[in-house]
Parts: structure tokens; sequence; C-alpha cells
């Protein structure tokens, strides 16, 4: 019997483990005033948007917008504590109370404002497709359908064109990789003739190799990129939601774009209006 | 359950793929593993280092980091291609040369230690009747040495069975990635999925772990 | 004058000129593999040192690769107890006299052994937020770990107290000690250095296996190598080149410590023979990724 003691103990040390988050009710206005501290998502390896650098600290849109945001709810730079964000765990996070907010390159989606709440948008995207810099036979996202192209698991992009093409073009021409990083390689290397994703994510790449990739340019769906809070937290929404307007107003934003983006920046040439709900 | 029912086509698919990389990468890695102990026991300093390297490398190196160097590394860099045309069997053949040479270090280290068992009275014999290193290794020890590893051998597949799965980190749609996808798909028979697959698994490594204990009593050579 | 061995005879005059000419041309050989590799990298500007300075500035290390072997490590350790706890349990359980004990026992252990590890954690990701827990990539990772090495180690556990001679639990049961007591003061202390190589591969097993969480993204040694740093320096067959080495240390360090105990404990003390130890064995030890 005390055998089955043992196990019970273990049982309980084991839910233990898993449990112990707290999913704090409150809104993030409150939080900041209060603690004049925030955890938020980004994404640490997305060159222009969420990138951790060797110095320690974070550079990118994302980490701009995420540090204006804050300081206008009364949160010091130090007091920001960046966590990595990926895709697949954008909502997970934000339900249960391990960020406060997300700035990840985060879609404004129907499907996930069922879970959680957004700020903004304070940019509009859409997907669209690089290229080989010399390579014009790819024009459009129909010219996909004999190319091969490279996408990141767990990201909604190669869902999309699988969803175009078909099952049997997916099996032939689409690969996933760990990451839109190591898609790079494979294009460069002609293993693969386009990447697919939003034109932001693709841009912040390139913009590290002039010269070596190009954007075509023909985004062919929108992609709204929101700040993602809890649900049913309105005062968060419309506070975040007055940073981000004054964010456009003040010039942040341009200034923000240009430094992160380089040349591509050219492809954002005006900030978008913002949705409250 | 339904979700099972419904997407069985495609775990039957998934498995079939999973089956293919264990028994290609399976077949490959044999070979290539016993010219490994094979190197590994030769008069040769040479061949008995690059073994020797060889196996404390792909031993020591997870195999996660293997696959993704295939994957990358090999294509992007040595320009080793196999299909031009369908991403997919590129993938496949790539991810299988990351698991058989993964796969012949341990065979390597298996077979070496079937030919330890081997008494020292049948090399020295076969030394006497003038056979060579070669001979010696092909006609006396060798087959001694793995009918005594059979069980290990057997273990060494199971892992093999299993390890495709790491093939997903570069997106080969075997079991581990298909169930993620229909998590995706079907969120809330995620624990009918995971058993579904867990089944298909179960009945791959079972059958495979009796039939080679079974063949391990039958074929021990008899001292 | 070269060593005899049973496979081959002390080489004569012409089997050392026949193995010179052998080694020569192997190693022509060998060197001719190493040189088209090298070439290839080349081609593709894999040797610019660019590509490779980042490894010598401290921050590089400090900032992006060492916080991932941190991860690698804490996910390791925890699921390292945890899996020994998983382990003894199991493996114990797996000995009682008890049928309702035994067969669950034994049916978990199978189980768990037989699914691979990328789907046990998974299905910990998903499943997880099924059941409205928290499940962090580090959880998930962790909970694939302890199951499968658990499963492993309890098999391990098993054949180690097996192995322990009858004589000795038999002379406990006849100066009047329960089940309970023969195997806790007698059998578990001289099976577990009987076992020690075989726990320690087995974990060394585990620290490897560490590296699926960059499947799901977990921020682990090979995360830093593949993603975070490449990200910065676009460095990506370099940064996994460095990664990899840094994994065969660590490994290599672990495994000659596997080695040296060994040894020390059958100096030490006249210990039933070590237990399946990697290699001959029916165990997956040391097999696995």
């Amino acid at each position: 019997m005390r055998f089955g003691a043992c196990l019970l103990a273990l049982a309980a040390m084991a839910t233990g483990l898993t449990a112990c988050g707290n999913s704090a009710a409150g809104s993030i206005v409150d939080k900041a005033k209060n603690d004049k501290k925030l955890v938020i998502g980004i994404k640490i390896d997305q060159p222009g948007w969420g990138l951790k650098k060797p110095d320690g600290g974070y550079a990118g849109m994302d980490v701009d917008v995420a540090k204006y945001v804050a300081k206008e709810l009364g949160v010091p730079e130090s007091g920001i504590t960046f966590k990595e964000a990926q895709s697949a765990n954008r909502e997970p996070f934000i339900q249960q109370g391990q960020v406060d907010m997300v700035v990840a390159t985060y879609s404004i989606t129907d499907e996930r404002k069922k879970k959680i709440s957004f700020a903004g948008p304070y940019l509009v995207t859409g997907q669209d497709i690089l290229v080989r810099a010399d390579d014009t036979t790819i024009t459009d996202v129909e010219s996909l359908k004999d190319k091969k192209v490279c996408g990141a698991q767990g990201s909604s992009s190669p869902k999309r064109l699988a969803d175009k093409f078909g099952t049997e073009w997916e099996s032939k021409n689409l690969t996933q990789q760990q990451g839109y990083g190591a898609c790079l390689p494979l294009l460069e290397n002609k293993q693969v003739d386009a990447i697919s994703t939003d034109a932001t994510i693709l841009a912040g790449f390139a913009a590290q190799f002039p010269g070596k990739f190009k954007l075509v340019g023909k985004p062919f769906s929108t992609e709204k990129y929101g700040v993602g809070i809890k649900m049913d937290d309105k005062s968060g929404r419309d506070a975040i939601n007055t940073a981000i307007e004054k964010m456009f107003k003040d010039g942040t934003w341009r200034k923000s774009i240009d430094a992160n983006l380089g040349e591509f920046g050219k492809f954002f040439s005006s900030p978008p209006s913002v949705e409250r709900y | 359950m339904e979700a099972v029912v419904e997407e069985l086509p495609v775990i039957l698919q998934a498995f079939w793929l999973t089956v293919k990389l264990a028994v290609i990468s399976g077949l490959i890695s044999l070979v290539w593993g016993v010219v490994l102990a094979a190197m590994r026991v030769s008069p040769l300093p040479v061949l008995r280092g690059a073994g020797t390297v060889y196996v404390n490398i792909l031993r020591n190196t997870p195999l996660t980091l293997i696959i993704v160097f295939c994957g990358l590394g090999l294509g992007t860099v040595m320009n080793v291609q196999f299909s031009s045309d369908d991403l997919s069997v590129n993938n496949f053949w790539l991810s299988t040369i990351g698991l058989s040479a993964y796969t012949a270090a341990f065979v390597c280290e298996v077979v070496r230690s079937g030919v330890n068992t081997v008494p020292l009275g049948q090399a020295e014999a076969a030394r006497s009747i003038g056979l060579t290193f070669l001979q010696t290794l092909r006609l006396v020890i060798l087959p001694q040495a793995v009918r005594a590893v059979i069980a290990p051998l057997g273990t060494v597949l199971n892992a093999l069975i299993k390890n495709t799965t790491v093939a997903a980190a570069i997106g080969v749609a075997e079991a581990a990635l298909r169930m993620k996808n229909m998590f995706d798909a079907h969120g809330d028979a995620i624990i009918p999925i995971f058993l579904g697959f867990a089944a298909g698994f179960v009945i791959l490594t079972l059958p495979i772990g009796l039939l080679f204990g079974r063949l391990a009593q039958r074929m021990a050579v008899a001292r | 004058m070269t060593q005899a061995t049973v496979l081959y005879d002390a080489p004569g005059p012409r089997s050392r000129m026949r193995n010179n000419v052998l080694t020569l041309a192997f190693g022509v050989v060998l060197l001719l593999v190493a040189y088209v590799v090298w070439a290839k990298f080349d081609a593709k500007g894999q040797w610019d040192g660019k590509l490779w300075r980042p490894f010598i500035q401290a921050d590089t290390w400090t900032e992006l690769i060492l916080p991932g072997l941190r991860n690698t490590l804490s996910a390791a350790a925890v699921a390292a107890v945890l899996a020994l706890v998983f382990g003894a349990v199991f493996g114990i359980a797996r000995l009682s006299d008890h049928r309702w004990v035994r067969v669950p026992a034994g049916v978990v252990v199978e189980l768990f052994r037989a699914i691979p590890l990328l789907m046990l954690i998974f299905f910990a990701q998903y499943g997880g937020s099924l059941a409205g827990l928290i499940v962090t990539e580090f959880t998930a990772v962790v909970f694939g770990l302890t199951l499968y090495n658990g499963s492993v180690l309890a098999e391990i556990v098993r054949a180690g107290i097996r192995a322990v001679p009858r004589g000795q639990s038999e002379a406990g049961y006849a100066t009047g000690l329960r089940k309970n007591q023969v195997m806790r003061l007698i059998l578990l202390p001289q099976a577990v250095t009987a076992m020690l190589p075989a726990i320690i591969s087995q974990l060394v097993v585990l620290l490897k296996d560490t590296a699926l969480g960059f499947v799901v993204a977990y921020a682990d040694l090979l995360n830093a190598g593949a993603r975070v740093v490449p990200a910065n320096f676009f460095n990506l067959i370099p940064s996994v080149i460095v990664v990899a080495a840094l994994y065969i240390a660590i490994n290599l360090a672990l495994g000659y410590l596997a080695t040296r105990l060994e040894r020390r404990s059958r100096r030490s003390r006249k210990a039933p023979a070590a237990i399946a130890a990697p290699g001959i064995a029916g165990d997956e030890v040391a097999v696995a990724r």
C-alpha cells in the first residue's frame, strides 16, 4: 500500500508541475500602471521584426511598436520582459497569461478573435513571393504552379498555397522547414524557386542581402498585423489603439519602417487605420 | 473517433512512408555498419582510425541535428539532389541518408561486440588453414558474430523505426508530422488520433521485437 | 613490429608491404573525399571568414549559444530526475508478486517504449491545451523525455535487480525480512552499482533527445544553432557545425565519465557483472536518438 501512496505522490507532483501558472484577470492597462512591468511576446528569429541580438537586446519593427505602446501605457523599457512567442504559441500564451501582449507579426483573423482580442492593425501586408534577383519567370502567385516553394512549419502561408493548388502539388512542390531562415539557403542554391509568406517577413530577410533577392510585389492576401491581448479587455484595446495612432502621427512609425526594412520600406507607404471594436 | 476513421487513408499513407524509410535505411545501415565494423577491426590503422572517428561523431550527435544538416547542408552545399521534380522524394532520400549514416554507427558497435564473442579458437583455426583477413571475416567470424547479436540488431531496428519520426524536422510527411497536422485539423479528437498513431507504432515494433527474439534463439550458435 | 590479434597474423615482410600499399591507397581515398567536401563548401563560400567570425566573439556565445545550452541542460536534468523516479517505480512494479501491479506496469512500460518520442512531445503540447493546462515547450519536452526514457530505465532497473544473485534475496528472506525490505535493503543497493553504466548511457541518450525540442521550437542548443544565430549572421551551415561539435564534446565527456565509473565500480566491489552495457543487450540503451 505504500507503493500506492508513492504513485499518488508522483501524480500530484506531476500535475503540480504542469499547472503552476496563473492567468491573472484584469486589464493590461491596470497591470501596466500598477506594476510598471509587462511581459511581451515577440519573435526572436525574424530579422527586421523581432530578432535577438548578440548584445542581449532585441531589434525590429515589432520590438519598436512594443516599446512605444508600453511607454504609452506607463511602462519604461526597463520594465519590459520580452519572451519568445513562436507562431503556434501566440494564442495559448495570451490565454494562459504567460504574456500580457503579443507583438509578433500577428495577423488579425476572425478565428483568433474567438480566443483573444486585437488592437491595431499597426501594419497591413499580404502574402507575397520572394525570388532570386535574376529570376523573371515568377510574376504572380499563379506562376508558382510549376515551381518549388519553401515555407515554415506551423505558418499559415504554406497552407494557403496548399489549399490553392491541391495536395499533390503540396507533396511535390512544397517543402516546409523549421523557420523561414532555413528557407533562404534553399532559395539561394536553387533547391527551391520561391519563398512565400507575408511580405514583411520576406522583406526583413531580404533586406540583409541587398541585391540577391527581390519581392514580386503582388500580394495575394491581406494580413493585418495587430497587438494581441486578452479577450474582453476593452480598455486595454482602446489604450493600445490610442498609442498606435499616436505612433503613426508623430513619425515614429515611418522612422521605424525605414530603419528596419531598408530598401523594402517602400512597400509600406502609409500607415493603416486602426480598427476599434 | 470519426476523425480517425475519416483520416484512415492518410494515416495508412503516413505509416507506409514510415515503413519505407525504415526498411531502406535499415538495409543501407546494415551493409554500411558491417563495413564499418570490418574497418574497425582491420589491420590497417588508417581504416581503424577512420571508422572510430566516424562512429564517435555519429553516435554523439543528436539525430535531429544530423537530419537538419542533411536536409539543408547536403542539398545546398554539396548539391546532392535526388529529384529535380518532386521535393518530397528529394527530402525522403536526404533523410534516408541521415538515418542510415546514424544507424550504421550503432550497427557497427553491435556487430563489433558480436565479433568479440566469437571464441579465439575460431579465428586462430581460420588463420592456421591460411585464410586471409578478409576471408576469415567473411567465412568464419562475421557469420557467427551476426548470429550472436540478432537480438540487439532487432533493438536497433526498432529504434530506427521510431527514429524515422525525426524526419519531420525537414518536412517529410511521415507519421509524426501527419499526426501533428491532424491535431491542427481536428482539435477535439486529439486523444483518439494519438491512440491511433500509437497503435500503429506498437503494431510495427512489437512483432519485430518478438520476431528477432525468436530468430535469436533459433540462430544462436550452439557452443 | 605491429601486434598480432586474433583476426590477422603479425605481418611478415610481404604483408607489411601490402599493408603499406593499402594504407596509402585508403589514405589517398579518404583525403580525396575530404578534399571534395572541402572544395564544395568552399565553392559556396561556407569557409568565408565572415560566417565564422561570430564564433570568436564572446557575446555570440554568452547571449545566443549559451542560453540554448543552458536550456538543453536544464531540460535534461529535470527529465533525468523524473525518468529515474519513473524507471525505479515501474521497474520494481514489474517485479511485483501481485498481478494487478505487475501487468499494468508492464503495459505502461511497453507502451511508452513503442511510441516515438516526437509523438509524445506533440501529444503533450496539444493534449495539454485541450485539458486547459499550461504546456510550455519545456514541459512538453520533459514530459516526453520522462515517459520514454523512464520506460527504458524501468527495463534496466528490472534487469539489474534480477541479476543480483538469488542467494542474496534468499538470505534476506531467511533472516525474516519482508519482500519490501529485501528489495530496499539488499537488492537495490547491489543492483544500482551494476546498473550505473547502463543508466548513465541512457542519460546520455536523454541529453541527445532534448534536441527534438527543436521541432516544437523549444529554445535549446540546436534551436540556437539552427535558428537564432543564423538569423543574426546568416551562417546556417557553420553554425550547425559548431553546435554539432558542442554536442559531440559534451556527450563524449559524459561517455568517458560512464566508462570511468564502470571501471571504478568493477574494481571496488565484487558486484554482479555490469548490466546491459551498450552493445549486446536486449535493451535500447544508447541506441535511440
